[in-house]
């Protein structure tokens, strides 16, 4: 909670109290501790003098503002018709098998979460994922792997 | 509105309207009527359901007409082949996702869209229906307001709504897509959140997603248990307003056909909210003038001031969870309704020789809150829950209507005796600024022995449709008890719908606004305007409701609280004096500070 109190007291000392300081505090939360829970929403709303429900309904729209906790690294693999068709099924499975999870899960050891994306914009070059900020075009199951492999290597 | 005039075509028919009017208003102006469903005449512009959309010669795509201003040489066709395929095919989306099974509902036969759906002449399952693969969500925990997703058309009208006119904000839209709802924080029930029960939602939902609770039945019940005698009261502002539900235009003054159409429907007594409006005039002005002479006389710190008015329960809910550090300003009266509900069951028990728990007391009220408010655990001072069932003007209506009464052609009745006598000055209640007309042709005329000084008691200041109303009194030639009165300009300040409230409070907490007595009611227009009223509202409906009450006022012959005979009769026999001891653990209330969040 004192993180989230000082991410807002910075973010506020840029774009102020208004409401459009709202999405920069919200997206702060989330690049630190990966996720809002509910005392992160009403801290928000409290320190922007918005209605948590309004707070909440902002939060919920953007895939990106998850409300659920989620692992160290969150997988978001593309799942819109380019994708699809370029073999995004493998690459799911793959990674499922490797993580033991489902998508939408978190890994036992809350290092990854699996999720599916809609459209990344790297139609040209699918089957896309994502981890955290960086993309991984051109994808196949083995390659995927690979990538998993360097992120559970780190701490 | 601007000065210039537009001149364009709607159907071929000219017509030139100032510039910014929208084409809905413009196609209006030629009375032709666009089918709408998000669009509100008390809300901004959403333009989100598209259901009012026009075809514009030459234009690349349809317009919705609530959303568009009319531009120069617009040449508008609001029926034309394209528009009505259009217009039929988005009905036909929404009742996808609509869970339509319409005898069902509570809503049917008073929901615009199954009036559109009727109007078009939908076809059958022309979309794959979406309903029944969502999860149903009905949160009905809350004693005056159902919600029920699967009707749910997502035209915003409740957000907008719970925004702007109220400032509460305890409904939102959340998620997006497929997946967009009209949600609480976290999706917690209505009971959990910072609702305050108002139902202006309910008031403005075009479906059945947001009904108050029904509690109908129960007391169709009650009428047919032969060992209960059942009370019913009328609020103030149901008499000029339950002709809406009969097939009268609004601002129809029926207070005597209420009476006996209540009469007919089989109730014991039928007795008057107004008599209790009195009563809370003389609690309520005696409260004040006793803060008044802690704060002048005594000097004493802690007094309160300024007192605010508690007859809203919306309002008190509100201040409970917005400005908590503000309710010991909060009068202690309860509001008209639940004294009524403390005497039916102690003062009219004993003179009718009845025993408490065989009184049923039912509210005909124009309000879904107070279906809460009776609900609440302090409310039951006789022992018993002082109110049982809380019905809404809708509510009455249906009843009239199930019962097979031919309203307009009843007689007039007058109330049962006793609690059904009141005055001018309880009747008011019903209109924002009501309360302190009343409190003031009271309180002046007790402090200095001569009627308020304005002409024929109306005090116009307080009353009308602005936000915020202020009024001065300046007080002068008190009788010798209240000497230290003398010379003092009571400062009031009158607000109605809660965003004004808001506004209101905040000054008066930031310091920028100093007053001795506020007024506040939780809905646009007062009590007239209650979430419980007869759907549809608008400004120019409650403008009517507000002239009838008015028009209610100066018809009887009494018109101040203090000369009500039956008022003088209870505190001689009963209560003793105003703000006595009796009155206090029956009258009387206290109030609870709620989160904010």
């Amino acid at each position: 909670m004192a993180d989230v109190q000082q991410i807002i007291k910075d973010v506020t000392g840029i774009y102020g109290k208004e409401r459009k300081a709202l999405m920069p505090i919200l997206q702060a939360v989330v690049k630190t501790k990966n996720y809002l829970d509910d005392q992160d929403l009403i801290a928000v709303a409290k320190a922007l003098d918005l209605s948590a429900a309004e707070v909440f309904g902002t939060a919920s729209f953007y895939t990106f503002l998850d409300t659920v906790p989620r692992g160290k690294n969150v997988i978001r693999v593309c799942k819109t018709i380019s994708c699809h068709m370029a073999g995004k099924d493998a690459i799911i499975h793959a990674i499922e098998d490797t993580l033991k999870v489902k998508t939408g899960e978190t890994s036992v050891d809350k290092k990854f979460t699996l999720l599916s994306a809609n459209c990344l914009g790297w139609c040209h070059k699918g089957p896309v994922m994502l981890i955290n900020d960086q993309v991984y075009p051109e994808l196949n199951a083995e390659k995927a792997i690979e990538i998993l492999q360097k992120y559970q290597e780190e701490d | 509105m601007s000065k210039y005039l537009v001149n364009l075509t709607i159907n071929d028919i000219p017509v030139s309207v100032p510039e910014g009017t929208t084409i809905l208003a413009a196609a209006s102006k030629l009375d032709f009527r666009i089918p709408t469903l998000c669009y509100h005449e008390d809300l901004c512009v959403a333009g989100n359901c598209r259901v009012c959309v026009v075809e514009q010669v030459g234009g690349r795509a349809l317009l919705a007409a609530c959303a568009t201003p009319v531009g120069e040489g617009m040449q508008i066709h609001t029926n034309s082949a394209v528009v009505r395929t259009a217009r039929k095919t988005i009905i036909e989306l929404l009742l996808s996702e609509h869970s339509s099974d319409c005898t069902k509902c509570y809503k049917n036969g008073n929901c615009e869209l199954q009036s559109l759906a009727h109007e078009y002449r939908v076809g059958d399952h022309v979309f794959i229906d979406l309903v029944n693969g969502k999860r149903k969500h009905i949160d009905d925990l809350s004693p005056s307001i159902i919600k029920d997703d699967s009707k749910c058309i997502r035209c915003q009208r409740c957000v907008r709504t719970c925004d702007e006119l109220q400032g509460v904000s305890a409904l939102a839209v959340a998620y997006k897509g497929d997946h967009q709802k009209i949600s609480t924080f976290l999706d917690h029930p209505l009971v959990e959140v910072v609702c305050t029960n108002c139902g202006q939602c309910v008031n403005r939902c075009p479906v059945g997603a947001l009904i108050e609770k029904t509690y109908v039945e129960e007391v169709w019940d009650v009428i047919n248990n032969p060992n209960k005698h059942v009370v019913v009261q009328t609020a103030p502002a149901v008499r000029v307003a339950i002709g809406e539900e009969l097939g009268y235009n609004p601002g129809e003054r029926l207070t005597g056909k209420m009476v006996t159409a209540l009469k007919r429907l089989g109730f014991d007594s039928v007795l008057d909210t107004d008599f209790t409006a009195d009563l809370t005039i003389l609690e309520e002005g005696t409260e004040l003038l006793t803060r008044l002479k802690r704060a002048v006389v005594d000097k004493d710190p802690t007094v309160a001031l300024p007192m605010t008015t508690s007859c809203s329960p919306g309002w008190v809910k509100f201040i409970e969870h917005t400005f908590p550090e503000f309710l010991p300003n909060v009068s202690t009266c309860k509001s008209p309704q639940q004294m009524f509900g403390a005497l039916a069951k102690t003062y009219y028990a004993q003179k009718k020789g009845l025993k408490a728990q065989d009184i049923t007391v039912v509210s005909i009220m124009p309000c879904t809150a107070k279906k809460y408010e009776a609900n609440r655990p302090e409310m039951r001072s006789s022992g018993y829950k002082d109110v049982d069932y809380v019905l809404t003007t809708r509510e009455l209506g249906m009843m009239i209507k199930q019962a097979g009464i031919n309203f307009q052609n009843l007689e007039d009745s007058p109330y049962d005796s006793i609690m059904g006598e009141s005055t001018g000055a309880a009747v008011i209640f019903g209109a924002t600024g009501g309360v302190m007309e009343a409190a003031l042709r009271t309180v002046y005329e007790v402090v200095t022995g001569r009627e308020v000084p304005f002409a024929n008691l109306n005090i116009m200041p307080v009353r009308g449709m602005d936000g915020v109303k202020e009024a001065k009194v300046k007080i002068e030639g008190c009788l010798p008890e209240w000497k230290f009165l003398d010379g003092i300009e009571v400062s009031c300040a009158v607000a109605h719908s809660l965003a004004n409230a808001r506004k209101l409070m905040q000054a008066v907490k930031d310091g920028t606004a100093h007053y001795h007595f506020i007024e506040v009611m939780a809905c646009p227009g007062g009590c007239l305007g209650g979430g419980g009223q007869p759907i549809p509202t608008n400004e120019e409906i409650r403008s009517k409701r507000a002239a009838a009450i008015y028009g209610e006022d100066e018809g009887l012959p009494l018109r101040k609280s203090h000369e009500n005979p039956e008022i003088k009769m209870i505190y001689e026999e009963f209560l003793g004096a105003p703000n006595s001891h009796k009155s206090h653990s029956l009258l009387h209330t206290h109030y609870l500070a709620r989160k904010k969040y």
